[in-house]
């Protein structure tokens, strides 16, 4: 089957600073992989350069389209969803409205409907808090609502950066189990960029480890959870 | 009493109009951050327009129609070919193209309708009422067209997918990119509103300020400092401000004349409302600097 997402070459800039110099993998079609590093190895660039928010330069072929020219704008109503860094709230929207403004792209209002009864099934704390102001929710269910508005775009991948950053491991434990929910039941591919690597080879079938903007090493999950390199430098054991 | 219940619904009037203004005023920067100084000279540029097409024999309500729209294309045209490539400049850059604007519609409405003041007709009929006394059919009029353009607007931005759309863009530019919103257009739909109300507060207040290149100068003052009592980033709080504004500039007067007749000094008269409104403002502002209704934004670093 063709990779879902197939990047080669991808330099990304911030001002005149490289920052990526050349990244190239690829993801398959219905699977989760994961993108591991330290701070400052390019693990938020990368999805940032996939949905076009830093100037890039390279491939970037999406579903068989090349979008490396493509707006922001245009490569999510693609079916890229990209779940931001610090969660990317509007928070003085009600929680109805930011899922609301996702779905106002999307021309099959029977799907709309459906993922929203899935995002409630999923995240049933969402649906007590349909009309209170985004801004008030806690950092979890900001967190939950974060990936709610990504999967009522309808999306086919989901760019999530850093989904488990600041929150307690009970809620950590419960995003990353919809997560996994979310890729099997809806079918969504996922792309996950993770500080805490141990979560993140557990959700994830693939992952990349990416140093200073090239990827070193890559394979999947369960072979790089036994290298000795990842252990002592990623999962600290 | 029936004196200062007279200056309450004029200062209510007048600051229908200020409330206009300082809702234009907000739109552009909630949206932008920048405070557009050309609103006004936009505005009395749309009153010129409107004036014209009465003279060639439109009725006026289908005349400020035209405008309403011409202004609208005007401001997002604006933002498109003037502002949309200056989006990485420095405030001060932008601030000087503002001032630029300014001085072009200036100098271009008095170029093109020369400086002397025209009269600008009133739409309302002159027609005696209960209240007659205490408040003009023009005054009246004024109140509720910028009521209903208020309401208008308010249900607009609260209850259509553009209005969310645009204050989506306006409040996180980035997460709404990523749901897919154009935010670049939102931005040049927001100034063709500001426009657009700037245009209907011209010609309001046309009528009773008369019409010259310089009519809207002080009142964009008064929008201005509207939207600063009320909160510059509250567009509720903006419209508060300016009938506050309008009511405050009327009652100085007002007690003003009445220390002056019951004390035979004189402190404040006519002459002096606008620095005395100036001075309550200020002061406001020295004790909530973000304005009555405005929100700190606390930024994390």
């Amino acid at each position: 089957m063709a990779p879902l997402l197939e990047i080669s070459g991808l330099k990304a800039y911030y001002g005149a600073t490289e920052a990526l110099h050349g990244l190239s993998f690829t993801l398959a079609q219905g699977g989760i992989t994961t993108l591991l590093g330290a701070n400052g190895a390019g693990k938020t660039t990368t999805l940032r350069a996939i949905s076009g928010l830093v100037r890039r330069e390279g491939s970037i072929v999406f579903d068989g389209r090349p979008i490396e020219r493509m707006a922001t704008e245009d490569i999510t109503r693609l079916g890229v969803a990209h779940v931001p860094e610090g969660r990317g709230t509007f928070v003085g929207l009600s929680v109805e409205e930011n899922l609301k403004i996702a779905s106002y792209g999307r021309r099959d209002k029977s799907g709309v409907k459906r993922d929203l009864d899935l995002v409630f099934t999923y995240f049933p704390r969402l649906k007590e808090r349909i009309a209170q102001q985004a801004g008030t929710l806690s950092g979890g269910e900001q967190q939950m609502l974060a990936i709610s508005r990504a999967l009522m775009l309808g999306p086919r991948l989901m760019l999530l950066d850093e989904p488990s950053f600041g929150l307690a491991p009970l809620i950590v434990q419960e995003i990353f189990h919809i997560m996994r929910r979310i890729n099997e039941e809806a079918g969504v591919s996922m792309l996950l960029v993770e500080q805490n690597a141990a979560l993140a080879l557990n959700l994830a079938e693939n992952a990349y480890v990416l140093e200073t903007g090239t990827v070193v090493m890559s394979g999947p999950s369960a072979e790089l959870k036994n290298d000795e390199g990842i252990r002592k430098s990623y999962l600290g054991y | 009493m029936e004196q200062l219940i007279q200056q309450i619904a004029s200062g209510l009037a007048s600051g229908a109009i200020y409330a206009l203004v300082a809702l234009a005023l907000v739109m552009i920067f909630t949206a932008t951050d920048h405070l557009n100084f050309a609103q006004g000279e936009m505005a009395m540029f749309s009153t010129y327009i409107c004036w014209q097409l009465i003279q060639w024999g439109f009725p006026f309500w289908p005349a400020l129609g035209f405008t309403i729209l011409f202004s609208f294309l005007l401001g997002v045209a604006i933002e498109r070919v003037i502002l949309r490539p200056l989006h990485n400049a420095s405030v001060l850059s932008i601030v000087v193209v503002f001032i630029g604007l300014l001085a072009i519609f200036h100098s271009l409405a008095g170029g093109i309708w020369s400086h002397t003041i025209k009269n600008f007709p009133s739409p309302f009929p002159t027609v005696t009422f209960a209240g007659s006394g205490y408040i003009g059919s023009h005054q009246i009029g004024m109140i509720v067209v910028s009521l209903l353009m208020l309401f208008a607007l308010f249900a607009f931005f609260r209850f259509t997918p553009l209005g969310l759309a645009m204050r989506a863009a306006a409040q996180n530019p980035v997460s709404a990119r990523l749901v897919g919103v154009k935010v670049d257009w939102m931005l040049a739909l927001g100034w063709g509103l500001a426009a657009a109300v700037g245009a209907v507060a011209g010609a309001m207040v046309a009528p009773v300020v008369y019409l010259e290149p310089n009519m809207m100068a002080s009142i964009l003052l008064y929008g201005f400092a509207g939207a600063l009592v009320g909160g510059i980033s509250n567009p509720a709080g903006a419209v508060f401000g300016g009938f506050m504004v309008g009511v405050l500039e009327n009652l100085v007067a007002y007690f003003g004349n009445l220390t002056e007749k019951t004390f035979g000094i004189y402190i404040v008269g006519n002459g002096e409302k606008l620095t005395v409104a100036l001075i309550i403002v200020i002061t406001i502002l020295t004790l909530k600097p973000a304005g009555l209704f405005g929100r700190t934004t606390v930024k994390r670093v």
